[in-house]
């Protein structure tokens, strides 16, 4: 072939095998789509008992959030939507990162900053619905 | 050669010579059908609803710390920002859910035929419109 021939050229110097190896096993891959279905499912009835209390609860003072906090069966629901909500938010914000953001260093912050922030963010819930309601 | 995937970018013709296969166009020149569009819009809420989270954060953490900060929250939330911001944050709950829900049952391999596909879509539109509508109609009744 001329060497000045613009047609491309591929040469693969490793085996299919060598280019497998060092990506991670398949074991724990599966994980992260997994949380986000069940948390998902969790979160249909959960999110549409929330928008009914919230919506008999607008305009009311402290005092009515705390009452409705109160009886064991809402503190509980709530505890769960915030930990399913969170969960599914971080880790669904972790998959849009990774998707549009290429550079390693921006990447890897972000996706810090966004699990610390959803740790960060159910905590104050989580701790804020306990007072309420105990 | 950048990538390995590079490799699958390339083909032979019938002269033996190696050339770089055609790429298909992107995004832009294809008419929006509506999955497509949903597809886009899932995403989008889900961003927005995370935003939106800051604001529960602020509703519980005010009405912990007593009425003096609750009535601040609920100030914000009455005033014309706040209820835009609502009305834009029930919209996008709503919306995520329904088009979650079709994803749920992707995952269990129904609704993948075309007609199945776009009737779901629209369906979505529909309910996420109808459940928006009568939260809201219902909520300033309450109000």
């Amino acid at each position: 072939m001329a060497g000045s021939d613009p047609t491309p050229q591929v040469v693969i110097r490793r085996s299919q095998l060598g280019r497998a190896r060092g990506l991670g096993s398949a074991r724990a891959g599966s994980g992260h789509w997994w949380v986000q279905r069940v948390t998902a499912l969790a979160l249909v009835p959960l999110s549409l008992w929330f928008i009914a209390n919230m919506m008999r609860m607008e305009g009311s003072g402290a005092e009515t959030v705390a009452r409705w906090l109160h009886g064991p069966v809402s503190l509980v629901l709530l505890l769960c939507l915030i930990i399913a909500s969170f969960w599914h938010m971080a880790l669904g914000l972790c998959v849009v990162i990774e998707d549009y953001v290429h550079r390693e260093s921006a990447r890897l912050a972000l996706v810090l900053a966004v699990r610390g922030g959803s740790v960060v963010l159910a905590l104050l819930c989580t701790v804020a619905a306990l007072r309420l309601g105990l | 050669m950048q990538d390995v995937r590079d490799a699958l970018m390339v083909a032979r013709t019938s002269e033996g010579k190696l050339v770089r296969r055609p790429l298909s166009p992107h995004l832009q020149v294809y008419r929006w059908p509506v999955s497509m569009a949903l597809s886009i819009s899932h995403r989008v809420t889900g961003v927005g609803l995370a935003l939106g989270t800051l604001l529960l954060t602020w509703w519980l953490v005010a009405a912990a710390m007593g009425d003096a900060s609750f009535a601040v929250v609920q100030g914000f939330l009455g005033s014309v920002i706040g209820v835009l911001l609502l009305l834009g944050w029930s919209a996008a709950l709503i919306f995520h859910l329904f088009t979650g829900i079709r994803h749920l049952f992707w995952d269990i391999g129904r609704g993948f035929d075309d007609r199945a596909y776009r009737a779901s879509g629209w369906a979505v539109v529909a309910a996420t419109v109808a459940t928006t509508v009568i939260v809201w109609l219902v909520g300033l009744v309450v109000w």
